[in-house]
């Protein structure tokens, strides 16, 4: 059933700081496919590895060892410009800490990832905007990022993740700041996305999360490797 | 549209969004480019313009003055000097001429008192420039007054005045005929201030001038390429005086935009990180840069260099007056020939537009290197 | 109708401008340069008939008015203080005889 999987990963490793005195083994030999149009989640606790093996599964970085498969195409071994095209096409990135560029309106930092490929821009705010009143945010268009309150921020982040209309969207710990009723908003939104064929992979901690109905699959982490899958 | 026009068109929207975000710092730097800009073009054109002005006075200037000297001081020339130095072969016409300065102790001025040499002054009247008429407020018909070395005080009317486009040249003058003018001064009859000769061949001012000098001992002799010498070693003194000035203005610009430049701050680099991570490439990273750099660059030098322009050649430079005017009472009224010195105006962009923009590129090659991921942590 | 004016836009327009005054300063220039240049001659015709040889535009001192022609030798002869020509007197300032002896 290979045509589900759609990013497969064979031993993969990640040291960081290698060589030097404060090196650490932050993912040991994992085995890990990813469905396609699921939603996974890699649960366990802090310094377990989960944003370690987000950033090999979503090319922000290659592993030390092992493989790493997109679609059935090897993108270990890719020099940084093919991967960063990739993370272009494929992926959309909600950070931890959202990560918007303070200073900025919410329209300008929805915009910012398409810039590259530079799409016609009347076409390019049509869709932030559209994006934005999916996400019932259009009356902060205009607002500096820094004004938003944090489920604004992240639903900022969310609709930039979505610009370029990747096929995966990946998310650092999105509930970890949000309260009931936030993170309930999240997990519609998520399920959203789902249903819109989207393929979704989260970290967290937060039971409210990998309890979800919608999540397909859960994998537990303990330091750096698995522990668990469901 | 092509591609690469619309990426770099959204490039340069994030370039000014991004210079907007610290707006009055970036402000502020960008007013003491435009006035560093502008005090460059602003001398740079003005020392251009008088050069040209002093050039063509001298061109045209006497090619061969011959002064007296004692002691190492000037004194009035003889007048037979003038027999002597028509007798020397080579030589094409001679004229003692008869001019001094007058301190109008009133107007704390000084004034060039002079016979011309090419038209008839009444005994009694002056010619005047318009400088002079200006100061006192004078006009044709006007009586004016000036006290003579010896005390008397000599009335006199003026006759008319010089042509005010030509007080670059003549602001200060006051032409009188011989007769009064020796009377005034208590000048000796057989005596000139000093000695003018042409010469037939301009090619033999040299050994004209020799001859001349071996014909009268005592006296020395200025040809026309000294007072040229004299005039660049002028211009160029005076200029390198604001030059020394000036340097330690671009210094302080160029610490100050090696500053902004080289310090990445922890909250670039993490954008930096940020826009890889979603998917910009490096190029595009530069680029953003690049942009920065150039625009402010660009658009600092022209600014300063139109409004340099405006400065010199509309406002006759009325900033440096001051500095030009020194002591002095009497400053014309000029406008200077728009003459535009490329190579010069080339230089001013060299300094300034080239070091900004590789300054604010350069640290970018060390962004370069932020890993994506470090947006993750 | 969705007005809305890009940052580019606005820029590159602002750049345009001065750039276009930068080019309008090349053709006033060219535009002044024969009436000016005239002026010019005129100014050196006086200057030639009256055997002129510098410009009036230092007038604070008798040695300075012509400096063609100035007994360069005699410098602080009008103000104590006043520059002379040389750039040895940047250096090394004219002695103050009248401030107090310590
Ligand atoms: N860039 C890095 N440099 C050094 N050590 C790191 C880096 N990122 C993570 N680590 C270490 O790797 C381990 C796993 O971290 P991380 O992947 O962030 O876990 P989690 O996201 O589950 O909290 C931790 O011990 C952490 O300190
Ligand atoms: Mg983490």
């Amino acid at each position: 059933m290979t045509d589900t999987v759609l990013i497969s990963l064979k031993k993969v490793s990640k040291i960081h700081n290698e060589g030097r005195p404060n090196e650490v083994q932050a993912v040991v030999g994992i085995d890990l496919d990813i469905a396609r149009g699921k939603v996974t989640v890699l649960r366990g606790a802090s310094g377990s590895g989960k944003t370690t093996l987000l950033t090999v599964i979503g090319c922000l970085a290659r592993p030390s060892s092992g493989r790493v498969a997109l679609d059935g195409r090897d993108i270990s071994g890719m020099p940084e410009r093919f991967l960063t095209r990739i993370r272009q096409e494929t992926f959309g990135f909600v950070f931890q800490g959202f990560n918007l560029l303070r200073g900025m309106s919410a329209l300008d930092n929805i915009m910012l990832p398409a810039y590259p490929q530079a799409p016609p821009h009347r076409w390019l705010r049509r869709r932030a905007l559209d994006l934005l009143s999916m996400l019932r945010l259009e009356h902060r268009a205009d607002t500096p990022v820094e004004m938003l309150s944090g489920g604004e921020a992240q639903r900022t982040a969310i609709a930039r993740a979505l610009v370029n209309d990747p096929p995966i969207l990946i998310a650092d710990e999105p509930t970890a700041n949000l309260d009931t009723a936030l993170t309930r908003e999240f997990l519609g939104i998520a399920e959203t996305l789902k249903a819109q064929g989207k393929t979704l992979i989260l970290t967290s901690h937060d039971p409210r999360v990998f309890e979800a109905g919608m999540v397909d699959h859960v994998v537990t982490l303990r330091d750096g490797r698995v522990e668990e899958r469901r | 549209m092509n591609h690469f026009f619309a990426r770099h068109l959204y490039l340069v929207d994030f370039t000014v969004a991004s210079l907007g975000r610290r707006r009055g710092r970036n402000l502020g730097l960008f007013a003491v480019y435009v006035l560093l800009v502008f005090v460059l073009a602003s001398v740079s054109l003005m020392t251009h313009g008088l050069r040209r002005e002093a050039q063509a006075i001298l061109e045209s200037s006497p090619e061969i003055v011959v002064q007296r000297m004692i002691a190492g001081r000037n004194d009035p020339v003889p007048t037979g000097a003038v027999a002597a130095i028509t007798g020397i072969r080579g030589v094409r016409a001679v004229q003692g001429r008869l001019w001094g300065y007058y301190y109008d102790a009133g107007m704390r001025a000084n004034y060039t008192l002079m016979v011309p040499p090419d038209r008839p002054v009444e005994s009694g009247a002056v010619v005047i420039g318009g400088g002079i008429a200006r100061l006192r407020q004078l006009d044709t018909g006007d009586i004016v007054h000036f006290m003579a070395p010896d005390g008397r005080i000599v009335r006199f009317t003026v006759s008319g005045t010089l042509d005010s486009a030509s007080e670059l040249v003549s602001a200060d003058l006051v032409l009188m005929n011989e007769g009064d003018f020796r009377a005034f001064f208590g000048f000796p009859a057989d005596r000139f201030t000093d000695v003018v000769a042409s010469v037939r061949n301009p090619r033999e001012v040299g050994t004209v001038a020799s001859k001349i000098a071996l014909a009268l001992p005592e006296a020395r002799v200025v040809t026309r390429a000294d007072m040229l010498r004299t005039y660049e070693a002028l211009f160029d003194w005076r200029g390198g005086m604001v030059a020394v000035v000036l340097s330690g203005a671009v210094l302080a610009f160029v610490i100050l935009a090696w500053d902004k430049a080289a310090g990445l701050s922890a909250d670039e680099r993490r954008e930096i990180g940020v826009l890889k991570a979603i998917g910009w490439e490096t190029s595009d990273v530069i680029a953003v840069k690049f942009w920065e750099g150039a625009l402010v660059s660009l658009l600092a030098f022209l600014a300063g260099y139109v409004l340099a322009y405006g400065h010199v050649f509309y406002f006759s430079g009325a900033l440096f007056e001051p500095a030009l005017k020194g002591w002095a009472i009497l400053y014309p009224r000029f406008r200077l020939v728009p003459e535009i010195n490329g190579q010069q105006v080339a230089t001013i962009f060299f300094f300034t537009v080239v070091p900004y923009t590789l300054a604010t590129i350069f640290p970018i090659w060390r962004a370069a290197t932020i890993d994506p991921d470090t947006v993750m942590r | 109708m969705n007005k809305h004016l890009r940052l580019s836009t606005t820029s590159l327009s602002v750049l345009a401008v001065a750039l276009a005054a930068a080019l309008a300063t090349l053709v006033d220039a060219a535009l002044r340069f024969d009436s000016e240049a005239l002026a010019r001659r005129n100014r050196a015709a006086l200057a030639e008939t009256l055997q002129l040889s510098d410009l009036s535009l230092f007038t604070e001192a008798r040695y300075t008015r012509h400096p063609a022609l100035a007994d360069l030798h005699s410098a602080f002869q009008d103000h104590p203080a006043a520059l002379d020509h040389f750039p040895s007197a940047a250096w090394m300032p004219p002695t103050r005889w009248h401030e107090k002896q310590p």
